[in-house]
């Protein structure tokens, strides 16, 4: 019920941080509603009644302070569990970066987003590189590595439907990665304050099945069609 | 200490450059409550432009995005340092400490007086930034640099400088009061005030004081290295110049999430100390809950970088920090589970007062569960930056600021103004805050869990969010029943200082020491010393004809001796 509102997800690694968001809304849940329960339980059944005094109970003697200490106990057990999924999803998305098919950087300015591809020749700095505002296009299946840098303030690269985002800071290139499970078109969004146009800070990331991509490299690279082959190859066992 | 009354001041030194901390308290209440309806009045303009974007806002006009940035920054920056700290620690903090230890006034009076006059200060300039060219500063109320640090990124000049300004003097003012705040709770308590007997208020003020005195530092070396970088062109936060904006965050952060517990600690001191009076019990667990607090201060000072978890520094520092924010829920369950456990076999009674605790600990709690969320370093991924974020912090702080806040104030008011406040008033006032609240933040939290990003001008223009814009409008909605429900407090707050019925020294049959002087105490508070001759929390004793018994009265052996 309340995981969906969660947006779909459309990324390799978004179900294992969706079910870790999961695991914290069970016991937290159950907590909430043990503790709300407990207090709306007690305020009724306590209220003043003519007649009827309160007691006198300190809960310094160790047999009542158990009715404190216990509960935390078990909390400090739980907590150690949602620590230890916590560490092994975020391993899996922000340490470990797996090797890439695709590598794109990403530059970040006040207030666009713009894409710069190594082109055919895999080769940044090259005079075949494509660069493209506000359009991230990739294959579907294919881990994408994505290099961020800044020209000026922080920005926030997210997108929803992955499960990514990552801080974009000046004088720094953060790398960040995503393998994409459906094709369609998610919303890449600016997410750290960034100035007056803020808002507007948004591009698209369009996902597309390796033949699609394929063809939208063909029709940008023309130039080395040979080579953008390979990695047509390279692509398709990607993805299967 | 000497034991006869001190003469009364005149008009001036009375009632304006006062040295008495009652009054002082007072100075810091009046210019909190004034500067939580400029507060209010920000987040009307911006829920509505949320709500039904770039319509005429009533009484604004259309809000422009530059002028939303600058709304949010402010509505952050004067609800925690301008609201929430001038209320719990200046207003109640001042007026209970020397009080409920039993002494005549702060230890150091002129350096208090100081650092409420330095507040109101920081309050005009703060202020005054609203009206400066180029407007307040707009680069949100955590000032990442280089955002707020070279003007060509926002075109605030002054604005953003003079938030600077009005942070350090609000700073300096809180230095001094925690000065006054420690000495007067170590050193000024009466004969018999043990540590252990001290009431929980004066233990809660001290927490959030004494984390207040070690986080601040960093943030105030931060804070002159962001003023020199933007008047002198130094560069601190600068990659260009060799400078690192990473380096603010962590001084920020250093002290921005230790405050959370600085405004928290006290909030929590109101609720406890009113919960045992209305369910005529001890509070349960005394020490253990005193233990507690110490343990979540000492925790709160190496937590701050999960608020960085995706701010690029090295994600091998994600699993530590997010371990020690998560243990943060043990003591605090503690705490929570024995405000409940004091209700256990009470006797409860439900003025205003006893609501706004009762309603600020349910609401804290749900503040409390969803911070795990955000301390979970993966399950941030997602939420970091959203309005879960924000129905998150305010689930926390808007329960152990006005919650308790104004659970203090009816508990108080009696004493600080010598009037009852009408009741029936109250109770409208807590259940329009109360319902109010949760139809703000509940759909914020939804919108959140939707991916919604919080500091968006415009949020229906996403097509991700579109489809949750009615969430939008209902938090609206609860917004303006909210400040719609602080009409009857405001009524009551003004009428009852000249129509409240006059109050007596003890209306709600209370323990601590304010309770044993006359309402409101004269200047010098006690006719002569008091002597303390047990802890805070004797309600309900067997044996004895009444359900409680002032810490300046004997124990019960004398007491039966001499009935």
């Amino acid at each position: 019920m309340i995981t969906g509102w969660l947006p779909p997800d459309a990324s390799s690694y978004g179900r294992d941080i969706d079910s870790v968001f999961r695991l914290i809304l069970y016991v937290v849940g159950a907590w909430f509603i043990l503790a709300e329960g407990l207090l709306v339980a007690f305020v009724y059944r306590y209220r003043r009644r003519a007649g009827v005094g309160a007691r006198h109970i300190t809960g310094e003697t160790a047999r009542q302070a158990a009715w404190i200490l216990v509960p935390a106990a078990v909390v400090l057990m739980l907590d150690l569990a949602i620590d230890n999924a916590g560490a092994g999803a975020w391993r899996e998305v922000k340490e470990e970066m797996p090797v890439s098919q695709l590598e794109v950087k990403v530059t970040a300015m006040q207030f666009a987003w713009v894409f710069t591809y190594p082109g055919p020749d895999g080769k940044f700095g090259t005079a075949d590189d494509l660069t493209s505002a506000g359009k991230l296009h990739v294959p579907m299946g294919a881990v994408v590595r994505l290099d961020l840098s800044s020209l000026d303030v922080i920005h926030s690269f997210a997108v929803p439907n992955l499960r990514l985002r990552q801080d974009v800071v000046p004088g720094r290139t953060i790398p960040a990665w995503f393998k994409a499970t459906r094709p369609g078109t998610y919303e890449i969004e600016c997410t750290e304050l960034c100035g007056e146009y803020h808002y507007r800070m948004r591009a698209s990331l369009i996902v597309q099945t390796p033949a699609e991509y394929q063809a939208w490299a063909h029709k940008h690279w023309p130039a080395a069609k040979k080579s953008a082959q390979v990695d047509d190859r390279r692509l398709m066992a990607a993805a299967q | 200490m000497e034991t006869h009354q001190q003469p009364e001041p005149g008009f001036l030194r009375r009632y304006v450059f006062s040295s008495d901390h009652k009054t002082i308290a007072k100075q810091y209440l009046g210019i909190a409550l004034f500067m939580s309806l400029v507060g209010g009045w920000t987040a009307y303009a911006i829920r509505w432009q949320l709500a039904w974007p770039a319509t005429v806002v009533p009484g604004y006009g259309v809000v422009g995005q530059q002028f939303y940035n600058a709304l949010v920054t402010m509505h952050g920056t004067i609800m925690v340092f301008f609201v929430a700290m001038p209320l719990l620690l200046g207003a109640f903090g001042n007026f209970c400490i020397p009080l409920m230890v039993g002494a005549e006034d702060m230890a150091f009076p002129r350096l208090n007086m100081l650092s409420v006059w330095t507040f109101f200060v920081a309050t005009l300039v703060l202020l005054a930034s609203f009206f400066v060219p180029g407007g307040a500063a707009a680069s949100g109320w955590t000032g990442y640099a280089p955002l707020s640090d070279n003007p060509a990124y926002t075109h605030v000049v002054w604005g953003q400088t003079l938030w600077i300004l009005a942070l350090a003097l609000e700073f300096a003012s809180f230095l001094m009061g925690g000065v006054n705040f420690l000495t007067t709770a170590l050193n000024l308590r009466a004969p018999g005030m043990t540590l252990w007997r001290l009431p929980l208020m004066v233990w809660f003020e001290l927490n959030g004081t004494v984390l207040f005195l070690l986080s601040v530092g960093p943030l105030i070396a931060g804070a002159v290295m962001l003023l020199v970088d933007r008047l002198l062109g130094a560069g601190f936060y600068l990659p260009a110049k060799g400078g690192d904006p990473l380096l603010w965050e962590h001084l920020f952060w250093f002290f921005g999430h230790p405050e959370v517990y600085v405004i928290a600690m006290p909030g929590f001191g109101i609720m406890l100390e009113i919960l045992p009076v209305f369910a005529r019990k001890p509070i349960f667990a005394y020490r253990t809950i005193v233990w507690s607090a110490i343990v979540a201060d000492g925790l709160s000072l190496i937590v701050w970088a999960h608020h960085m978890f995706i701010s690029g520094m090295d994600p091998r520092l994600a699993t530590p920090f997010s371990i020690t924010t998560i243990l943060i829920s043990v003591p605090f369950v503690i705490i929570v589970f024995a405000m409940i456990a004091t209700l256990w076999g009470g006797s409860l009674e439900f003025p205003s007062a006893m609501l706004f605790a009762l309603g600020g600990l349910a609401s804290f709690l749900l503040g409390g569960v969803t911070g795990i969320f955000l301390g979970s370093q993966s399950s941030d991924i997602y939420l970091h930056g959203t309005y879960f974020v924000v129905a998150h912090f305010h689930y926390t702080m808007f329960p152990v600021t006005f919650f308790a806040g104004f659970a203090g104030l009816y508990y108080w008011y009696p004493k600080m103004f010598g009037r009852m406040m009408n009741e029936r008033l109250g109770k409208l006032h807590f259940w329009l805050t109360f319902s109010g609240f949760y139809l703000t933040f509940i759909p914020l939290f939804l919108a959140g869990l939707g991916g919604t990003p919080r500091r968006i001008y415009m949020p229906s223009e996403y097509v991700l969010y579109k489809p949750l814009q009615p969430l939008q409008v209902l938090a609206t909605a609860g917004a303006l029943l909210m400040l719609l429900g602080q009409l009857p407090f405001v009524i009551n707050f003004l009428a009852s200082l000249v129509r409240g019925r006059a109050a007596e020294r003890n209306p709600w049959r209370a323990n601590t020491l304010e309770w044993t002087v006359a309402s409101p105490p004269p200047h010098g508070n006690f006719a002569g010393e008091p002597t303390v001759f047990r802890g805070a929390y004797d309600y309900s004793l067997p044996g004895r004809t009444t359900d409680w018994a002032p810490q300046d009265t004997p124990e019960p052996a004398t007491l039966a001796a001499a009935g």
